[in-house]
């Protein structure tokens, strides 16, 4: 039987997969892209096909997963949800994906929080990530005008609600979580709420 | 002959102190063409209730009535003579060719309109945002057209001499929602700041006194939410607003005296509540990030120190 056609975009996450997996678990440098190119099954020169470099391939993934966080928490953000009801779906939603798709998160705490060499020309400050923080200013913004959650500056709302998101799953990749991340979100969620309402 | 009555409401009077610097043409060049029939501020030798009554009679024709400052029906808050200016303008109101209101009392009721003790005052058309003026909603004078509000706290002169000649000249004259000429309204007070460059690339003036920075993130700049050519048509032909490091209080909008704090912008979590006109929330936060990332160097420095 014929094997369908993959489209470019679908095929590009696939070697986002598993080029994750790869930099996660033997570090960005140590990974070639003949690795990542035997890894999947295709020849080195297809591969340039779709990424002219390793860099490129790297800030790519940190972009696909900012945008593929941001999706998520911008249908909740046009809900009418409460504000505390909001907290508990973005974290249950983060919680959900870290599970689904490991590999993204691990990327994110191993490779661009750690190499940030890597992401100094085009990916600096917010530049890849900006689809996320602008959803999340969104969703600060807003409950703070409707005087659900107290007045403060950005940075310091922004770092209490990823801080402790961050955190779990670096505890959940280093495997000295007892239980999987989903089961600690409603009360994670329930902290964040806290810290954050007015 | 042309002809041009004007009125005073419950006004300072700012509107006609601006009208008297007007230039290219002056006041008196204008009025060499246009008869003055009368002005409180400037006639003092005719009897305003015998113009009134001749243009009733259609003895005088009424070709511009002017109007300045709120509209209230109530004498114990203001009248001329034994009238209420309400009652001469309803006496008047079929007479003239164009009645055009003058500065943000007249357009949309402004400061006076927010005086706990008389809830009867009103612009002529509008009050703030609502078609509920003085005048029905569909009213139109013997040209055609509904009251013309040039708005603004004050005026700028030549917003109201190049109105009045194009209706002269018989140019048509086309209106924005708010009945204003949108050859003056369709510009921001942001178009044209000499501030732009750090507009665009979100530099933040901190302080009051420097040439350097935007006045839009803290210091409560109205400039890209408020329609106005003041940064186009500049007062005294020499500055604006914002070119002097002054933020944009937004006086050509509706609702200028319903906002609180004119020098200080509003934030939730450190984030602009209003967003320039034209982009959504979503939109401008995405860029702004990108700007204030991507660092341009010459508006980091004084600009007497940039090359």
């Amino acid at each position: 039987m014929a094997r369908q056609r993959l489209s470019k975009e679908q095929k590009k996450e696939e070697i986002i997969k598993v080029a994750c997996k790869l930099f996660a678990s033997q570090g960005y440098y140590n990974t070639t892209i003949p690795d990542i190119a035997d890894a999947i099954g295709m020849s080195v020169g297809n591969f340039y096909n779709y990424f002219e470099s390793k860099e490129e391939l790297a800030k790519y993934i940190i972009q696909y997963s900012s945008k593929l966080l941001a999706q998520e928490i911008k249908k909740i953000n046009e809900t009418q949800l409460s504000v505390r009801e909001k907290i508990f779906n973005i974290v249950r939603k983060f919680f959900e994906i870290a599970q689904q798709q490991p590999e993204l998160i691990e990327y994110f705490l191993r490779v661009f929080l750690s190499n940030r060499e890597v992401f100094d020309e085009g990916c600096e400050g917010f530049l890849c990530v900006s689809d996320v923080v602008t959803e999340l200013m969104i969703f600060l913004e807003e409950g703070a005008k409707k005087g659900e959650l107290r007045q403060q500056d950005f940075f310091p709302a922004f770092v209490t609600l990823m801080g402790p998101l961050g955190g779990l799953v670096f505890l959940y990749g280093e495997q000295v979580l007892p239980k999987e991340p989903y089961e600690y979100a409603d009360e994670i969620a329930e902290n964040i709420w806290r810290a954050l309402k007015a | 002959m042309y002809t041009l009555l004007w009125l005073q409401g419950l006004t300072c009077n700012g509107n006609t102190q601006s009208l008297l610097n007007a230039e290219n043409p002056s006041f008196y060049t204008l009025f060499d063409k246009i008869n003055l029939l009368y002005h409180p501020s400037i006639s003092y030798d005719v009897d305003l209730f015998e113009i009134i009554n001749q243009i009733k009679n259609d003895k005088l024709p009424l070709t511009f009535l002017v109007v300045e400052g709120s509209i209230t029906s109530d004498k114990r808050f203001f009248s001329i003579g034994d009238y209420s200016i309400a009652e001469i303008i309803d006496a008047l109101k079929e007479k003239a060719d164009y009645i055009i209101a003058v500065g943000n009392c007249a357009c949309f009721g402004n400061i006076p309109a927010n005086f706990d003790k008389n809830s009867d005052v009103k612009g002529l058309q509008f009050r703030f945002k609502e078609k509920k003026g003085f005048l029905p909603s569909n009213f139109k004078s013997k040209k055609g057209y509904p009251v013309i509000n040039i708005s603004g706290c004050p005026i700028h002169p030549q917003w109201f001499v190049s109105t009045i000649l194009n209706l002269l000249y018989k140019k048509p004259v086309y209106l924005d929602g708010f009945n204003r000429p949108k050859e003056l309204y369709m510009y921001l007070t942001h178009d044209g700041c000499t501030r732009n460059e750090y507009f665009e690339w979100k530099v933040e003036l901190e302080e009051f006194g420097h040439k350097e920075g935007c006045l839009f993130y803290n210091q409560g700049c109205r400039g890209p939410l408020t329609h106005s050519p003041c940064n186009k048509i500049l007062w005294n032909n020499t500055s604006s607003k914002t070119r002097a490091g002054m933020p944009c209080i937004g006086c050509t909008e509706f609702d200028f005296p319903l906002r609180e704090d004119f020098f200080e912008t509003k934030k939730n979590m450190g984030i602009p509540e209003e967003v320039p006109i034209g982009v959504s929330k979503r939109v401008y936060i995405t860029i702004t990030g990108v700007a204030k990332t991507l660092k341009n160097e010459r508006v980091n420095k004084r600009l007497e120190e940039t090359e």
